[in-house]
């Protein structure tokens, strides 16, 4: 598939990362920054133009002409729509995806409708982001929290620790425990390294686990593997740019928030789009301020600023002084498998985030989704089986049949709005949604050659 | 010079504007067949159009160079004036009035304070009883003209934040893109809720006269009656529900109901932050205040005490102040209540008067702020009401406008106390002033005519009445040096 992707930046490298490691995939990208696009192009298997995103001439440069997907992802809403806009008009693009920050343009539905500005699907990473942190602060002890069918089903990753009921237990005996409540342990990583679960693996403590279930039995289903934790009510957030200042305003209602901004501009203008949130101007660094503001009976310290090396300290520090559980956000990826698990509870990825909802876009065959966990080196991912069984190597099949990689497996099936969490004898139906845990994301092109139609 | 000529050209077409407001009283003088007081405000319209257009005439070379800092003189020296116009029929119509007692009488009117030193006010002709209510109605109407387009341009008291320009304005927006617009729909919406207290007080079984005359003192949160017993004379507790739920009624900001008729959204009074106060406070004072005189043992049974604390709250908190019971009898702690609570439970933009809902709320949050700040010291607090900020220098001068309210209100009890009044007396009549509510305590209590003030006292009171109304500094900037330097 030939993806044009617009803008160079954390998003846009990062899609073209993903992207360009699929076989299948071409990949342009088009930045007016030359010596990032050098840089990119010494990294990745990916053609880079330099140029502005939106003139006609730089997008034929960049071959627009046959490309499948534009992906439109520089910092500006007004550049990556009126490109959109002219890569339909001239070029009939069949796909065409922008990021839009502002809620000004996205919360009006009428603007991208057909017909409308040419943007087929909208993307807002620091949304998306500001939802899964929040996820995580409502699921406390969980280490990622991902969504399916509409929120029916959620992936849960977590580590196992000493209290929960099934760590030192074999797998089959979750059956004994929770006779009700349906869910399935679908990956364990024992020292980063995935290892298959079968009903006799034993869960030991520090374990990472992945289980999938229905919404309403994720309480339950995390206390098997670690003692339920207290629940969150005092937050804090450092830093008040999009997402610090957007999880604020998510949060303030439920919870006691505190957002602490250095730049004193910007912390007056929180201060007046917030309600309840206390907003504190100084340094997150600041280890005065904290003690000030109780960061010993905080629940949840948050570092959420641009700078990754601030995050970083800031979350050790909070640790240090009391907070109980902290997060950074943290943009390279070998800072994350650093940090994570020693000083620093949660390492946010906000590329991980954002990209499965891009890759949903550029897959074959109908994929509703895509998570990508584990900071991209694992996958999850759902999509709709066609039919009919005469064509399909999947649906009226059990899935002990069905002739799936190794290291990937279904993990749940949504049909209608039940949600059936599979077993080896479950049989696939037309129009289910199927959810996979993929163990390497690069046995995705044989996953979904699978689930194609001939 | 030029621009005090430009303020004169106003005057006459206010003057103008009052002569042909004669007309409503001659019309009812005609109607009643009091031919002798048909005649006096005939005459007194005429004069009073002469003078306007004279005036008018001769300054015509000047109009249209008003600077927004002529709005205070304007506004001082047009009540001034137009107050004593209106005395003029009073003095020529009530046998034996000194010209003290008759600017007390049109102050009173036009301010919506409502108290009167006049007694036997049921003997007084048809057409001077219409014309006293009158008098209510057109200050109230001019109040929220005021309030809603003239005040917030001048900025006084913390007022600029109801700019329609103003960024992070506290009301949805303008009303409708011109001052003159935005005026005649304001009077429309007065005009219809005072047609509609008419047709209440009507069905509540008011004679007619009786109905467009209160209707009058409860749309402007006045205070005259037509009977020296005020509401008490009618013994009707229909009467008091109806007057009770117009006086709420008239003490929400004008605009508010300008924007919810238009809309069609109800919703809209609950996001009035001012409206919502003013309702909890009231309620709450409603349901102590019942509860405490009934338990002192002045009614027999919870629901009498209910009915007249009721009304009597309202009539206070509102700053009208008509009476349906001499609640002087009641324990002090209840009347000095029900007077305080006046200082503070009106909206801006209503005919209401004293501190206003929005700059208590405003005095309240500082308060907390300040005390907030104290426990985090590196926190960004911006005062916010109904989420929009309010600048520092509109919350500095609501604090300024507060004290200097609270020094007029000491400095002229003390002027009143100099007098020899006692002090219960001096305090609550200077509040009832100040406030624009009316009766108070002691010698000035509810059902008492205030005659047996002296000159003096009156004038006092008629200073309160005046600084009170106009907002305290549209007056006082007068007597700077800086305001008259070039």
């Amino acid at each position: 598939m030939k993806v044009l992707i617009l803008g160079a930046g954390q998003v846009g490298r990062t899609a073209a990362y993903h992207l360009s490691r699929e076989p299948a995939n071409e990949v342009t990208i088009v930045d007016t920054n030359e010596d990032v696009l050098r840089e990119l192009q010494d990294r990745l298997d990916v053609r880079t133009v330099a140029g502005s995103a939106s003139y006609p001439s730089v997008l034929e440069a960049a071959g627009i002409v046959d490309t499948d997907i534009l992906v439109a992802l520089t910092s500006s809403d007004e550049v990556n729509m009126i490109a959109c806009e002219i890569a339909h008009t001239l070029y009939r693009t069949p796909t065409r995806i922008a990021r839009i920050r502002a809620s000004e343009y996205t919360s009006r539905e009428k603007l991208f409708s057909d017909g409308a500005i040419a943007v087929d699907v909208w993307i807002n990473p620091e949304q998306l982001v500001t939802e899964y942190i929040e996820r995580l602060i409502h699921n406390p002890g969980a280490l990622q929290v991902v969504d399916f069918a509409d929120g029916k089903v959620r992936l849960v990753g977590l580590r196992a620790l000493r209290g929960g009921l099934l760590v030192g237990q074999q797998v089959r005996t979750l059956k004994d425990h929770m006779p009700h409540a349906d869910a399935r342990i679908v990956a364990i990583y024992r020292d980063d390294r995935a290892i298959a679960p079968t009903g006799e693996t034993v869960v030991q403590e520090g374990d990472e686990i992945f289980f999938i279930a229905a919404r309403d039995h994720i309480q339950r289903m995390m206390a098997e593997i670690r003692r339920a934790e207290e629940p969150v009510r005092r937050i804090v957030i450092a830093g008040g740019g999009h997402i610090g200042f957007r999880l604020a305003l998510q949060l303030e209602s439920k919870y006691q928030v505190k957002l602490i901004e250095r730049d004193p501009k910007r912390a007056r203008a929180c201060s007046e789009r917030l309600e309840n949130t206390i907003v504190l101007q100084g340094d997150a660094q600041d280890e005065e301020l904290l003690i000030e503001e109780n960061i010993d009976s905080t629940d949840v310290f948050a570092a959420l600023t641009n700078s990754e090396e601030a995050n970083v300290l800031s979350a050790m520090l909070a640790g240090r002084l009391g907070a109980r559980k902290v997060m950074a956000l943290v943009n390279k990826p070998s800072y994350g498998d650093l940090m994570e698990h020693r000083s620093i509870d949660i390492v946010i990825s906000p590329q991980t985030v954002t990209i499965g909802s891009l890759l949903a876009h550029v897959r074959r065959g109908d994929v509703v989704r895509v998570h990508s966990l584990r900071r991209g080196s694992a996958e999850a991912l759902e999509t709709v089986v066609h039919g009919p069984a005469d064509r399909s190597r999947v649906v009226g099949r059990k899935i002990q049949d069905i002739p799936l990689p190794d290291g990937s497996s279904i993990s749940a099936v949504v049909r209608g709005e039940r949600v059936i969490i599979a077993h080896h004898d479950t049989v696939i139906e037309e129009d289910d949604h199927v959810i996979m845990f993929l163990v390497d994301p690069r046995q995705v092109d044989a996953v979904e050659r699978i689930f194609q139609v001939e | 010079m030029r621009s005090l000529l430009a303020v004169f050209n106003v005057l006459g077409s206010l003057l103008l504007f009052c002569g042909v407001l004669y007309a409503l009283p001659a019309i009812t003088a005609l109607l009643y067949g009091e031919t002798g007081t048909a005649v006096t405000f005939i005459a007194g319209g005429l004069l009073a159009a002469l003078i306007g257009l004279a005036l008018r005439f001769a300054t015509r070379p000047f109009r249209e160079q008003l600077k927004a800092r002529d709005g205070y003189l304007l506004v001082t020296a047009g009540w001034l004036l137009v107050t004593a116009v209106a005395a003029l029929p009073l003095m020529r119509e009530i046998p034996g009035i000194s010209f003290t007692d008759a600017y007390f009488e049109a102050m009173s009117g036009l301010t919506t304070t409502g108290v009167t030193t006049l007694s036997h006010v049921d003997l007084l002709p048809h057409a001077v009883n219409l014309w006293r209510h009158a008098l209510q109605w057109f200050g109230g109407m001019a109040m929220i003209v005021l309030a809603v387009a003239i005040l917030p341009l001048l900025g006084v008291g913390g007022m600029q934040v109801h700019r329609a320009d103003a960024p992070g304005s506290v009301k949805d927006a303008r009303l409708t893109p011109r001052i003159t617009q935005t005026a005649r729909a304001l009077w429309l919406v007065y005009l219809g809720l005072t047609v509609l207290c008419v047709l209440g007080l009507l069905m509540a079984g008011m004679p007619f006269f009786d109905a467009i005359c209160h209707a009058f003192t409860v749309m402007s949160l006045g205070g005259y009656s037509t009977h020296d017993a005020s509401i008490a004379w009618f013994h009707s507790g229909r009467i008091e529900f109806v007057s009770g739920l117009f006086l709420l009624v008239a003490a929400i900001n004008f605009s508010t109901h300008f924007a919810a008729v238009r809309k069609g959204e109800p919703s809209l009074y609950l996001r009035d932050p001012e409206a919502r106060w003013m309702l909890i406070w009231i309620g709450l004072s409603i349901a102590a205040l019942s509860v405490y005189v009934w338990q002192s043992g002045v009614y027999p049974s919870l629901g009498s005490a209910l009915r007249y604390v009721s009304f009597s709250v309202i009539s206070l908190a509102t700053t009208s102040g008509l009476i349906s019971v001499d609640y002087s009898v009641w324990p002090l702690f209840v009347p000095m209540w029900m007077l305080l609570l006046g200082c503070v439970t009106s909206s801006t933009g209503s005919p209401g008067g004293g501190i206003k809902m929005f700059r208590a709320l405003v005095l309240l949050k500082q308060s907390l702020r300040e005390m907030f700040v104290l426990v985090h010291p590196q926190a960004v607090a911006p005062l916010k009401i109904a989420g929009s900020v309010i600048p520092n220098r509109a919350v500095y001068s609501v604090l300024a406008f507060i004290f200097v309210y609270f020094m007029t209100l000491v400095v002229l009890t003390l002027a009143l106390l100099a007098s020899g009044l006692d002090f219960i007396s001096a305090f609550t009549a200077v509040l009832g002033s100040l406030n624009n509510a009316g009766p108070g305590l002691g010698l000035v209590g509810p059902g008492h005519s205030w005659w047996a003030l002296s000159d003096y006292q009156a004038w006092i009171c008629i200073a309160a009445m005046f600084l009170g109304r106009i907002e305290l500094f549209t007056a006082l900037v007068l007597f700077t040096p800086a305001f008259w330097r070039k």
